[in-house]
């Protein structure tokens, strides 16, 4: 049996100038048209470069003819790359959105976490936030009183319940929303990701609900980038890819046959995100370039490997931080660094505006082979932590022609070490032993 | 036998779906319904904006009183003292309090209402509910000033009563309540109406706040209906606030010139903006998202 069909479902945005925001700039437009001039108004659409076959004039079709059915009980993971089609399709199972064309059929009640404590108001206590929390979940008065109880328990905040959850710290604040959310029980439960992060005990908590979840038999779709979380969590998969459903099976198939090819197809020495105003603040575009600028995948070992970002903040956050991991092709992490290791945090509090960031791979830190950068942005102020999560977004290579082991050396490191020697001692050593 | 088969078949295939989600369709597309099971969230919503409100503000709810208290004061001085406007031989203090009241209460509803998209695009973009339900709680928040600024209202219309002035109270005050949901309705309609407008045009919220302060002169807040010229008349009973201000007189000072055919017109025009509004409100509700 069926819990959600989803038929010929096609989702279109509409590019550049339909309309400005503000009525002036569309007049200006419309002047320009009539005096047959430039529209001053029109954007430059680089961000969409590489997706021409999604682009019809100026349309975007951000989902096109996605057929997909999931049924009861089933945990289905969506896995794609960023800007495939994975949010749309969830913003449009929680009704975010309406499709274009095409209709999705839903059996029982659908309940949608695409973030942790929303509606939670500063001003209201913890108590007052569960009730308001959990009827924008949809649950009734009577539902969540019934299991007042249970949440304020699964939340461990109980001693300030009463308090306005302004005066809560940012682990406490999570901890209350997750505890609304994860005594949700609706029929049909649609996670994104975003669920999946915050400190190691959280994670486990989030993860050991979901299993729960599903040992229940609801049904549950769950977006994430971490396909390791996806093949342990979820019975199938659905990968996504250019607005379509590119393969669907069981989670570990799908998740291979996604890694396989994106990793050596897709991935390169850029990245460019299509810019979404309901992100706080979003990496833009991305690029491995050498010392001179020189944007590339191939790197010597002697050389500096600098990540160069271009990143946008659209609302000021208070303790953002970045999070960079450096991994080898089975995603091993070899490299992680915070942008708060150097002792200040550059990204904290970072006013409104368009940034660049760089980051430098000092040359001899790693060994030659292949590499694949994932960045992450988060805030412990932040509803939800995670602010923007672009994922892996990029990879390069490691060639060590200069050392005399070159390529073939093993390990982690390209460090060369000096082999320090001092024969005096042993001299010494050695007349000690005579005398 | 094989003809049941296939009527099974079909029976199947029309199964009983809770909830298809397909392109926006219909003209008149509001489940009220829907509306009437989250009627939870809408009485939280006004718990929440109550709140909030009285916890941010230093005074908390004595603005309510202040607010009018103050205008009512300038108004007095400036169209009653230095203009020396008409007030239908009302003791001018009461009569500007009484417009202010009413007018209060309906810019503050429209100012609130009408930004319902751009103020709640964060919780829209996660999570959904009837977004009907966002406008209607401010419009029923409201509704606590309104009768905070109506105590006060009333403790002055007593102290004037006792001291001999010319407002006596009718029968129709029992009709109070109507009329404080047709001003509902109406800046419900209207504020809905504007939010639609403005998710496009952004730029539309400033010229909604110009707009509601010129409105005020063409309402009779600071002078009577009584004054208005006839020739101007037939277009000026057009504005739905006039027999609803005029009203709010009557009941209370039984001196308005206001007629039973423009009640009736204001009434017309309230549900011809309500329902525009939500004809409008409904078809932006369902893809707003895409256009913030």
């Amino acid at each position: 049996m069926n819990a959600i069909q989803i038929e010929n479902v096609w989702k279109e945005y509409r590019l550049g100038v339909i309309s400005h925001g503000t009525f002036a700039h569309d007049l200006q437009s419309w002047w320009a048209k009539v005096r047959g001039t430039d529209d001053p108004n029109s954007k430059i659409q680089s961000v969409l470069v590489g997706k021409k076959t999604q682009i019809e004039g100026d349309h975007f079709w951000a989902l096109r003819d996605v057929c997909l059915e999931i049924r009861q009980g089933e945990i289905l993971g969506l896995i794609g790359k960023n800007g495939a089609g994975k949010s749309t399709l969830l913003k449009l199972l929680s009704r975010v959105t309406a499709p274009t064309k095409g209709q999705i059929k839903i059996k029982g009640r659908i309940a949608s976490l695409l973030e942790v404590g929303t509606g939670f108001h500063a001003e209201l206590t913890g108590l007052e936030n569960i009730f308001m929390n959990g009827a924008i979940l949809g649950m009734s008065r009577q539902e969540i009183s019934a299991k007042l109880d249970e949440i304020i328990d699964f939340s461990g905040v109980e001693e300030f319940i009463d308090t306005p959850v302004k005066r809560y710290s940012s682990g406490m604040y999570v901890r209350l929303a997750f505890a609304v959310a994860a005594h949700l029980e609706p029929e049909i439960l649609v996670v994104d990701e975003v669920l999946a992060v915050g400190d190691a005990e959280f994670q486990k908590k989030c993860i050991g609900k979901m299993d729960d979840v599903a040992h229940a038999g609801r049904t549950v779709i769950f977006v994430s980038h971490n396909m390791a979380m996806i093949g342990k969590l979820c019975s199938s998969g659905a990968w996504i890819q250019d607005g379509g459903v590119k393969k669907i099976g069981s989670a570990q198939e799908t998740i291979d046959a996604y890694l396989a090819e994106t990793f050596t197809n897709v991935l390169g020495a850029t990245f460019e995100a299509k810019p979404d105003s309901s992100k706080a603040a979003q990496l833009l575009k991305l690029s491995l370039t050498d010392e001179s600028g020189r944007i590339t995948e191939n790197y010597h070992c002697d050389q500096r490997v600098v990540l160069r970002m271009i990143y946008e903040v659209r609302r000021k956050i208070q303790g953002m931080y970045g999070y960079m991991q450096i991994m080898t092709g089975d995603q091993t992490a070899v490299l992680v660094s915070d942008s708060f290791d150097g002792g200040n945090n550059a990204l904290d509090s970072l006013d409104c505006g368009i940034h660049r960031i760089t980051i430098a791979i000092p040359p001899r830190t790693l060994a030659p082979g292949d590499y694949h950068v994932y960045l992450n942005f988060t805030s412990p102020e932040y509803q939800g932590g995670n602010i923007d999560s672009p994922g892996i977004v990029c990879r390069f290579h490691l060639d060590d022609p200069a050392s005399k082991r070159g390529n073939r050396r093993g390990g982690f490191f390209s460090t060369l070490l000096d082999w320090n020697l001092d024969s005096s001692i042993l001299a010494n050593a050695k007349k000690n032993v005579w005398q | 036998m094989n003809f049941t088969k296939k009527q099974s078949i079909a029976d199947a295939d029309t199964e009983q779906w809770s909830l298809i989600l397909s392109p926006k369709s219909g003209w008149f597309d509001i489940d009220l319904n829907e509306l009437w099971q989250y009627r939870d969230l809408v009485t939280l919503f006004v718990q929440r904006d109550f709140i909030a409100y009285y916890k941010q503000t230093i005074l908390g709810p004595l603005w309510y009183i202040i607010q009018p208290l103050f205008t009512t004061v300038v108004f007095t001085i400036i169209f009653g003292r230095v203009a020396k406007i008409s007030t239908d031989s009302l003791p001018p203090f009461l009569f500007y309090m009484a417009g202010n009241v009413v007018w209060g209460y309906f810019s503050a509803s429209l100012n609130a209402t009408s930004n319902t998209f751009n103020a709640n695009a964060h919780i829209f973009g996660k999570v959904y509910f009837p977004r009907l339900a966002v406008p209607l709680a401010t419009v029923i928040v409201n509704f606590l000033q309104l009768f905070i600024q109506l105590v006060l209202f009333a403790g002055f219309y007593l102290y004037y009563y006792l001291n001999g002035a010319s407002a006596r109270p009718t029968g129709w005050l029992l009709l109070l309540p109507l009329l404080m949901t047709q001003m509902a309705l109406l800046s419900l309609g209207l504020g809905i109406l504007f939010s639609s407008i403005t998710t496009k045009y952004k730029d539309m919220r400033f010229a909604m706040t110009f707009l509601v302060q010129l409105w005020m002169y063409g309402t009779p807040v600071v002078y009577p209906l009584s004054q208005i010229p006839s020739w101007l008349l037939s277009w000026y009973e057009m504005n739905p606030m006039v027999a609803i201000v005029e009203s709010f007189r009557y009941m209370f000072f039984g001196t308005s010139v206001v007629r039973w055919n423009q009640i009736g017109i204001s009434w017309l025009i309230t549900l011809l903006i309500l329902m525009v509004g939500v004809v409008l409100f409904s078809r932006v509700e369902k893809t707003f998202m895409d256009t913030v």
